[in-house]
């Protein structure tokens, strides 16, 4: 059994009351990082945990931290990024329903290391539950002297507010969130500066997703260098991944960084296997952003090693034969589903989401989309995908923000490992109305 | 080196800009064919540029201290020029075949309503579409369309032709006290609008038309009257409590079709004109007339006649920048 | 066309005593002279009354926080969750994403338009209902899924059969 850092108490009855959470020995890292350590020996047990951002960047969370401007006299800020929208995703939602002081004493030890004395949680608009919760777990938090005035008689204040998103995917890009959280439309900021220098209400700012807030607890009861011993290479700790699709039983698993794919789709202790006896088609690893890979890609790098779930495993082979960890959200495909409908599906998904600001990601997104509608309703001609390839290339890395790349990686890497299946839709008009394309030949390759 | 000045080179060619500075700015201090094309970024409203992705550069050296290059194709508006830092425009292909993809972008679902559009002759999207365009359309779907509207007795607004790029919000934000039209919806159908029908009424709503960079908002007072290139421009001034007075005049014949603001080289105004100058003083008395206004021979206004721009210069006929081309990838293979 | 040209027949808008004491405490949560970040959460709590957001209301809300009405209508047509127009008393906001869609959304979304008889962002004649198909709800794992506003209830692991038990449920509670 994978060691459990953040899930470990995920199923102990009222955990998500402060006076079972702090029974269960919660809160002690609030006292461990005031009374012992100061804002600079939490920020070097982070730093020495190598734990990364895990909201789809994999950044350094220590790194991050450090490039924290610090001018006398301004405030600083830190902000929570809970707008989990990318699709495939749901661990925030999950860790913020169940167990929600974990990320209010995340909050309070990682505001007190960068020295922020008003936090804010970005929930999206959509979690009200949750954002109630959180409410909730503040106003517990408060009244037993962790958040407020004073905290445990040490000088530092901090409050921590809920901020609720109104339904925009692009508000978990950190400059747009905080424009939200400005109270504006949420478009990204053109960078530089970075938050670091100038993010919320032009203050230094630390943006961090939920998770990686959350992990900070366990770094500090425990040490940097014990959740370094965790994982795999640069890929240390523990990861929350939200299991989804075609699977027997999908959810979210915190695994330790390194596991075997293999045994994350198919061993009981985690996914089950796929789900109807099915065969696995394909897998989209890290969120619907990052390129999907067909079933015996993502199980073996092109080398031929078994591939893990590690930040690097996963990239082994670049944009040809890998893809990345992400946000974590593992989408499996079984041999029925259609990777057209699919791509085509996504890329709505981005069209819609698109703020409009710049004109490769506001013009592209809706072409593509209109491409992928065609072929998908037999309408596709044979040089619509050679055009899709080229319209994506046009947009990806030519955007304000990273939604343009997101946005064409999918179709890029579905032509670049499906293109067949394209091809089908487009010379088989009628007979792909009524049937999918299946596994053809890709089952034989999941099975070499 | 003079006093506090950095060192930059902008395809080969060396500038010493203040420190703060942007690629774009020390392009357009170097002048020709090195500045990037600006669709959004408008250097006298705040915050502007960014957007059209139109000016995307190389930079293939960060700094004299990190010479690492940019890993991505950056906005020359919006970033910042370092010391040594050494920037492709025009003699990376790299450029060229993404700026080509952006004008793409930008025409797909433009109307191209070019012969019934007032803007057509002064337009920034005609020049970067002659310039860097593509001549068939690889888009074969509906394009997208808005009704027009009138915001205001003066300024007709044609959504259907907008690009986007943010310059007449930042006009009513940073020109006027009050703001009453903005960017509404969300993605490709996001639109300059009103919302509920509003007036834009405002002693400086006027200079709208001026920056806006294709036909989407236009002047009514001139609207379909004239062609701009059938009509002669004169710089003139007067007196006025408002503004600087400083514009210039449109002639059919004897008379003034239409009032605009002076604009530079970039197609900047060099000032912004109030109202009443542009609007209710078209009769040759109100002005005192300083002379014709200077236009560059390439532009279908000195002509009077269509006659296709220079073509752009071509790498493999131009020594110079052939050489600086060849050393610059060099450069950049090495730090790979 | 986001375009209104009817502006007669707006009515009054009035905030109770107890909003606006709602609203002043969520101005209270951001610094000083930032009171423009409340405007998402304020929006949120003025669409929970009538289930939109109308221009008076939105203009009120301007007023409130002294910012022009513009900077709210752009704000209201930015974020999908505000509504513009109104909607039936029960929302049914159906994911319609990818993962949702490979355990059968498409299916339930369709069930939905049947058994409503009104089309995607159509309101039944009874008032009750309207439905949507949204994106990603960030629970992938418990596919299909539906929320339903004010405070977004989330139904999970959909079947025709449960949606026909919930549709029949609110029908009851009128």
């Amino acid at each position: 059994m994978t060691r459990q850092l953040l899930l470990e108490h995920i199923n102990v009855p009222g955990i998500n009351t402060f006076e079972v959470y702090r029974r269960m020995g919660g809160y002690s890292a609030v006292e461990k990082a005031i009374k012992t350590m100061g804002p600079e020996g939490v920020l070097e047990e982070v730093k020495t945990s190598g734990l990364r951002g895990r909201g789809g960047a994999g950044f350094p969370t220590g790194m991050k931290w450090s490039f924290l401007a610090k001018p006398e006299g301004v405030p600083r800020y830190l902000v929570c990024n809970a707008d989990e929208s990318e699709p495939g995703t749901f661990k925030d939602r999950y860790l913020m329903t169940y167990i929600p002081h974990l990320l209010i004493e995340g909050m309070i030890v990682s505001s007190f290391a960068l020295g922020a004395h008003t936090s804010y949680i970005y929930v999206r608009g959509e979690m009200m539950q949750q954002i109630r919760i959180l409410e909730q777990a503040i106003a517990e938090a408060k009244a037993n002297g962790f958040l407020g005035k004073n905290i445990l008689g040490s000088g530092y204040d901090l409050e921590v507010y809920v901020h609720p998103g109104a339904g925009a995917y692009i508000c978990g890009e950190e400059t747009a969130l905080l424009e939200s959280l400005e109270g504006k439309r949420g478009n990204p900021r053109i960078k530089p500066p970075f938050p670091a220098v100038s993010g919320l209400y032009n203050c230094p700012t630390v943006v961090n997703n939920v998770e990686t807030i959350a992990a900070t607890v366990s770094i500090i009861n425990d040490g940097g260098a014990e959740y370094a011993k965790i994982g795999i290479g640069r890929s240390t700790g523990t990861k929350l991944i939200s299991a989804g699709g075609n699977l027997n039983k999908p959810g979210v698993y915190e695994i330790e960084l390194g596991l075997p794919v293999e045994e994350f789709i198919y061993s009981d202790e985690y996914c089950g296997g796929i789900a109807n006896g099915k065969q696995l088609k394909a897998v989209v690893a890290g969120g619907s952003s990052v390129p999907i890979l067909p079933a015996n890609l993502i199980l073996k790098t092109i080398e031929g090693a078994p591939r893990l779930m590690s930040y690097e495993s996963l990239a082994e082979g670049g944009f040809v034969s890998g893809t990345m960890l992400g946000s974590g959200g593992f989408i499996a495909f079984d041999e029925d589903q259609c990777i057209v409908r699919n791509t085509w599906n996504f890329t709505r998904f981005y069209h819609h989401e698109s703020c409009g600001q710049c004109s490769p990601c506001r013009e592209g997104t809706g072409w593509m989309e209109k491409v992928l509608f065609s072929i998908e309703n037999g309408q596709g001609r044979s040089s619509d995908m050679d055009l899709l390839v080229n319209v994506a290339k046009n947009i990806e890395g030519n955007t304000i923000c990273p939604l343009g790349d997101a946005a064409a990686w999918p179709v890029a890497s579905a032509i670049r490992h499906f293109r067949d299946e394209f091809e089908w839709h487009v010379n088989n008009p009628v007979e792909s109305q009524s049937r999918n394309y299946g596994l053809a030949n890709y089952a034989i390759m999941a099975n070499s | 080196m003079s006093e506090g000045k950095i060192k930059v080179s902008i395809d080969g060619i060396l500038v010493e800009v203040e420190p703060g500075t942007t690629i774009m700015n020390a392009a357009r201090q170097i002048g020709g064919d090195v500045v990037p094309p600006a669709m959004c970024y408008y250097s006298s409203l705040e915050g502007s540029g960014g957007k059209c992705r139109t000016c995307l550069v190389k930079v293939s050296k960060g700094s004299e201290k990190d010479p690492r290059p940019m890993p991505k194709l950056v906005a020359s508006c919006r970033t910042g020029v370092m010391d040594g830092m050494e920037v492709q425009n025009i003699t990376s292909p790299e450029v060229l075949e993404a700026r080509k993809g952006i004008v793409e972008f930008l025409l797909i679902n433009h109307p191209l309503d070019c012969p019934v559009c007032d803007q057509a002759g002064e337009c920034d999207l005609q020049n970067l579409s002659y310039k860097h365009g593509i001549e068939e359309t690889r888009y074969n779907f509906d394009r997208r369309t808005f009704e027009k509207i009138d915001i205001g007795d003066k300024i007709k607004l044609h959504m259907t032709r907008c690009i986007l790029c943010y310059r007449c919000v930042m006009v009513a934000d940073q020109l006027t006290d009050k703001r009453v039209h903005g960017v509404l919806g969300r993605g490709d159908v996001s639109e300059i609008s009103t919302y509920i029908s509003n007036a834009v009424d405002n002693d400086f709503s006027g200079n709208m038309i001026d920056v806006c960079p294709v036909g989407a908002l236009t002047d009514r007072t001139f609207r379909f009257k004239n062609r701009v290139w059938f009509t002669k421009p004169v710089e003139a001034h007067r007196d006025c409590p408002t503004c600087s007075g400083k514009v210039t005049l449109w002639y059919k014949g004897e008379e003034v079709l239409r009032v605009t603001g002076r604009k530079d080289e970039f197609g900047e105004l060099e000032e912004f004109i109030c109202n009443d100058c542009r609007f209710d003083k078209k009769a040759t008395s109100d002005w005192v007339i300083d002379g014709p206004r200077s236009v560059k021979n390439t532009s279908v206004i000195s002509s009077n006649h269509y006659e296709l721009p220079a073509p752009p210069p071509v790498i493999k006929e131009n020594l110079k920048l052939q050489t600086e081309n060849k050393k610059q990838l060099e450069r950049a293979e090495k730090l790979k | 066309m986001l375009n209104i040209n009817n502006t007669e027949n707006i009515e009054n808008v009035e905030f109770t005593p107890e909003l606006i004491g709602k609203f002043n405490e969520i101005v209270s949560r951001y610094p000083e002279g930032k009171q423009k970040s409340a405007l998402l959460p304020i929006l949120h709590e003025v669409q929970a009354i009538a289930g939109w957001l109308s221009v008076p209301s939105m203009n009120k809300v301007a007023e409130f926080l002294n910012i022009e009405y513009i900077e709210v209508y752009e704000v209201a047509t930015f974020y999908t969750m505000y509504f513009l127009k109104p909607q039936g008393k029960y929302v049914l906001e159906v994911c319609r994403t990818g993962p949702c869609c490979l355990v059968g959304a498409e299916k339930i979304m369709k069930h939905i338009e049947s058994t409503l008889g009104v089309k995607e962002g159509e309101v039944t004649s009874d008032g009750l209902f309207s439905w949507r198909g949204v994106e990603c709800m960030a629970a992938c794992g418990n596919g299909p899924v539906l929320q339903i506003g004010p405070e977004y209830t989330f139904y999970e692991n959909l079947t025709e059969e449960s949606v026909n038990q919930l549709i029949g449920k609110l029908k009851n509670n009128k």
